[in-house]
């Protein structure tokens, strides 16, 4: 079932540490109870893009909500924004894991909600969406579209801010896995995504993968290059697939 | 992903962007995936004035090949302006 009338735009949340913050949020205007879903964006910001994928959840029934994880860097245009934030070493795991947390007991405090909620992330926000399904409470699923750095080879990239591997958290993770990958890109590549699949399967955790041929990194992105049009259709299947599944069923 | 590997340096000039000619003091200099140019990765320069907050950004992203080619043009133009200014090479600029 499809929803056209929505309710959409900025609301403010209690971010990690109390901080004040922005999102964008949109669900339907219909009555619920609907799931929720956690919009993680990817290292470029919070722009227009992550907006329009909220937006598409809601048409399909969800309540939406995309924390702006930069906003302790603004203002200025999206893209400067993230330009400071890249110059400082990115954000750091635990204040964006205390982000996410917000955000979901945000949506659990609306009145149309139905208590499930899930998380999906895009590029960084892939890896912030698999160290928030091992990390934080009362996430029901998740979906890592081609989070890098999750498998980390050279031990230099672990930072203060990034201080593990999230591969290393893997026995933690406490609700099922969807992850979409480009066989073409170079983080994660192939091989990594096989460490990471083979790190859930001795934990035995519940997962899918779907690894896309001629497809690289961002290959959702309608606005770059690398845009691969038949890929994307299939992945939103599959996005809308699982968390229907899983935030919807019974 | 991004990888947020910078590889930052410590500089002295000017940069004119939108707003008019600002004093820049830092570039930030990195490989990764870019923001506008249509290219999986670039090499990026966002040049800033760390000490006013890197409020204001002049950047740039180009493709690698372009790139090495901006590096070999940069030292040519060293090399001969220096020559014709009569400065010599392990004479150290005033400033920066």
């Amino acid at each position: 079932m499809t929803y056209d009338a929505l309710v959409a735009g900025e609301v403010s949340f209690a971010g990690h540490g109390g901080d004040s913050g922005t999102a964008y949020q949109a669900r339907p205007a219909a009555a619920g109870p609907v799931p929720g879903v956690v919009v993680i964006h990817h290292a470029p910001g919070w722009d227009e893009w992550c907006t329009e994928v909220a937006r598409k959840f809601a048409h399909h029934g969800y309540a939406a909500i995309a924390p702006n994880l930069y906003f302790r860097d603004g203002p200025g245009a999206v893209d400067d924004v993230a330009a400071r934030v890249r110059a400082e070493g990115g954000v750091p795991d635990e204040q964006v894991m205390g982000d996410v947390a917000s955000a979901i007991a945000w949506l659990r405090g609306e009145p149309n909600a139905s208590g499930r909620v899930g998380v999906i992330g895009f590029c960084s926000g892939g890896r912030q969406t698999y160290l928030a399904a091992c990390l934080v409470d009362g996430v029901d699923a998740a979906v890592d579209c081609w989070g890098g750095n999750v498998v980390v080879d050279d031990p230099s990239l672990l930072t203060t801010r990034r201080p593990v591997a999230p591969v290393d958290y893997t026995g933690r993770l406490g609700c099922p896995l969807l992850g979409l990958f480009g066989n073409d890109d170079g983080n994660p590549s192939p091989e990594h995504v096989n460490r990471l699949e083979d790190a859930l399967r001795s934990h035995g955790k519940t997962y899918e993968f779907h690894r896309y041929d001629g497809a690289g990194h961002a290959f959702m992105s309608w606005y770059r290059h690398h845009y691969r049009i038949e890929q994307t259709v299939d992945a939103w299947h599959k996005v809308l697939d699982f968390l229907g599944r899983h935030l919807k069923a019974g | 992903m991004c990888t947020y590997i910078n590889e930052k340096t410590q500089i002295f000039g000017s940069a004119k962007g939108p707003g008019g000619w600002i004093k820049v003091d830092t570039a930030n200099v990195f490989f990764d995936h870019p923001y506008h140019a249509q290219l999986d990765h670039a090499l990026g320069i966002d040049f800033v004035n760390e000490a006013e907050g890197s409020r204001e950004r002049v950047a740039v992203e180009l493709s690698a090949d372009s790139a090495r080619r901006l590096v070999d043009r940069i030292l040519a133009a060293l090399d001969s302006g220096e020559a014709a200014h009569a400065i010599g090479s392990g004479v150290a600029p005033a400033r920066g």
